[in-house]
């Protein structure tokens, strides 16, 4: 029976995995996405991992998902890329990629798997939130600082995007553009009022 | 978690809580306009931030393996937190002319950098998987949004965007790499990786995390980024990420390969090999054509890779000693050779020719004597710490048999000497052009001088920065 759902969702997966880079539209991308993730979600569930199973449907499926939709819709994105460019890889990359390919197959064929041996309390909350305030504190704190570094970015880039396009609407002809050394207050305050409109 | 836990961590700390008060800093100082202040504040506390660091980094812990067997600050720690902040502490007094100069945010710019320190410290300190992986990619966050600062600037969107791609792409095969280490060892703790047996599963495993640690040290074949990154991203950001990716990367080296795997050194010291030859011939070969200062010391800096590579390679004692006293040298005249470029301005842009520094003795004799004592060790030449950095590595490759490997070093080192004596060249002799001005700056100046006392200082007294990493090595054994 295990053996039998874990082809199936392998089988999903993988085609998931395909559909995210092989999709012409990004919407498609993005259904491929929640896909492989549910059938990793469904991987954890064999695992006997349930509580990373539920985070994994929760978070990455239900919140990360519904995100980049969100962000396609807004950006309005669609697959209007260049075709050329992807339709044969390089041979370079062909050859790089089989012999990526054949070391790892040749590595997982040499592995010898057999039942694991997991207690009942295995995967579950308790065990889950134990593991991660006591021996991987620190991982869990430098974990903190990605993310707060990866917003940091983020705000840092898309904040003087916004006070340049600002900036741009009042060097439209007609109105006389801000001296490079105008005082900022002047620049943010423009921002604000466009933004009104 | 304890104290004693934190008291061990206490230079990533601090560096992590400074990063926050700049942060806090500058959004107080700033008020409901979105453009940073001029004034220098922030970057004073970053710097205080650094200088508290390098004071705590001086005192080893009472425990040194803390967070239950996930960190370590020994001695090895030691040495690269000292590199690391090195190079922190010359950036951030390198970068404030610069940010007022292009208005670049400084608040976001000092916090960047100051978490990207502690990503590399974190590298060094690693004693898991885990915590190697967390590490790289505390590192490497900052560097991509610092290579895209220049908002306005599409050559600082396109190195940004370019980095990130080939970054993640790097951090895939990474965690590919940790995946597949511990289905076959069972554990993410380096310190047990020793017993484990070489099953084909842990060597393809190695062999990933190698990939993605030589995406971040750029070494060839992924080497490509590097570039393309360090000509479109802010000079100061370049500068830094020159010397704090090296620092991390080879801190992870030595973390896994030395320290981990000495059992197979056989094996992947060929691989190493293989890859160190290949670097140090490209890099070279590549940098003897280029026209472009920042495009010049991308290659320089892939170079370099490959002979800090040369100490993993040929493993030992000796190998470890050569890439921790490389990393401290490589910092300190890496960055006195990116600080001159900054006091250059041609046009209201960065004046990133070989030409542009023609001149450059008459103008700003000061900064055009730096400038050539950084190119001189960077070629290798006494009476630099370039030098006697190359020396110990080249005897650690003599010392482990493989005379290839150091003749490869010395033949690509005696071609590097054209490209970088073509550089000081240009700026001790000709006439300046009429676009180029050099810009003062105190506190570009105290860097300078900084660097310049550093490289001159490893170069005829080793033996204080020698001592303290030999000590590093022998706590090791």
């Amino acid at each position: 029976m295990e053996a039998v759902l874990f082809a199936i969702t392998a089988v999903l997966g993988i085609a998931g995995g395909v559909g995210v880079i092989a999709a012409r539209q990004p919407v498609h991308s993005a259904l491929g996405l929640l896909l492989a993730l549910l059938s990793l979600a469904v991987d954890y569930l064999l695992l006997d991992a349930q509580f990373v199973a539920v985070l994994q449907v929760i978070v990455y499926a239900g919140a990360i998902v519904v995100l980049f939709v969100f962000i396609i819709m807004l950006l309005r994105a669609t697959g209007d890329a260049p075709r050329a460019r992807t339709a044969v890889p390089p041979a370079a990359a062909s050859v790089l990629g089989a012999v990526l390919a054949a070391a790892l197959l040749t590595a997982a064929l040499t592995v010898r798997t057999g039942p694991g041996g997991v207690g009942a309390e295995y995967g579950t909350v308790q065990q889950v939130g134990r593991a991660l305030f006591g021996p991987y504190a620190l991982p869990f704190e430098a974990a903190s600082i990605v993310l707060v570094v990866g917003m940091i970015g983020a705000v840092a880039l898309g904040k003087r995007a916004q006070v340049i396009a600002v900036a741009r609407t009042h060097a439209a002809p007609g109105v006389r553009a801000p001296a490079p050394d105008a005082p900022a207050g002047r620049v943010a305050a423009g921002g604000a009022g466009e933004r009104e409109r | 978690m304890a104290w004693r836990d934190l008291g061990a961590a206490s230079p990533e700390l601090v560096l992590t809580v400074a990063a926050f008060v700049v942060l806090l800093y500058d959004a107080w100082m700033t008020g409901p306009s979105l453009e940073s202040p001029r004034s220098g504040g922030a970057g004073w506390l970053a710097l205080a931030g650094v200088a508290l660091a390098l004071l705590l980094n001086a005192f080893p812990p009472t425990a040194p393996v803390a967070f239950a067997g996930m960190y370590v600050r020994d001695r090895l720690t030691q040495a690269v937190t000292l590199a690391a902040l090195l190079g922190t502490g010359i950036t951030v007094l390198l970068s404030p002319a610069y940010l007022n100069r292009f208005r670049l945010p400084a608040g976001e710019y000092y916090a960047l950098v100051l978490f990207s320190a502690v990503g590399a410290i974190l590298m060094g300190a690693a004693r898991n998987l885990v915590v190697l992986f967390l590490g790289l990619e505390i590192l490497s966050f900052p560097l991509y949004t610092l290579a895209a600062l220049a908002t306005r600037s599409r050559r600082s969107q396109e190195a940004g965007l370019k980095y990130l791609l080939l970054g993640a792409f790097g951090t895939a095969f990474f965690v590919y790499g940790v995946a597949l280490v511990y289905g076959a060892a069972g554990t993410l703790d380096l310190s047990r990786l020793a017993g484990v047996p070489l099953t084909p599963l842990l060597g393809v495993g190695v062999a990933l995390l190698t990939i993605g640690l030589g995406f971040e040290a750029a070494l060839v074949p992924f080497h490509a980024w590097a570039p393309d990154v360090y000509e479109g991203a802010p000079l100061p950001a370049t500068a830094f990420m020159s010397v704090i990716a090296k620092v991390g990367a080879f801190a992870g080296f030595l973390r896994v390969f030395p320290l981990a795997l000495p059992a197979a050194a056989a094996q992947w010291s060929a691989a190493l090999v293989a890859v160190a030859v290949v670097t140090m011939i490209w890099g070279n070969l590549a940098a003897l054509f280029q026209t472009n200062l920042k495009r010049l010391l991308a290659y320089s800096s892939i170079a370099h890779a490959g002979y800090m590579l040369i100490g993993i390679a040929a493993p030992g004692p000796a190998g470890t000693l050569g890439v921790l006293y490389y990393l401290v040298v490589y910092a300190v005249m890496n960055l006195g050779a990116f600080g001159v470029l900054i006091l250059l301005e041609r046009r209201g842009e960065e004046a990133d020719e070989i030409a542009d520094l023609a001149g450059l003795w008459g103008r700003a004799p000061w900064a055009a004597g730096v400038l050539a004592l950084c190119m001189v060790s960077l070629a290798g030449l006494p009476p630099t710490g370039g030098f006697i950095a190359k020396l110990y590595l080249f005897r650690a490759a003599l010392q482990g048999g493989h005379t290839t490997l150091a003749l490869v070093a010395v033949l690509t080192s005696v071609v590097s000497v054209y490209y970088y004596l073509r550089v000081a060249a240009a700026a001790l002799s000709g006439t300046a052009p009429d676009a180029v001005a050099p810009r003062r700056s105190a506190t570009v100046g105290i860097a300078l001088a900084l660097a310049g006392a550093g490289v001159l200082w490893f170069g005829i007294l080793p033996s204080t920065l020698t001592a303290f990493v030999q000590q590093a090595v022998q706590a090791l054994r």
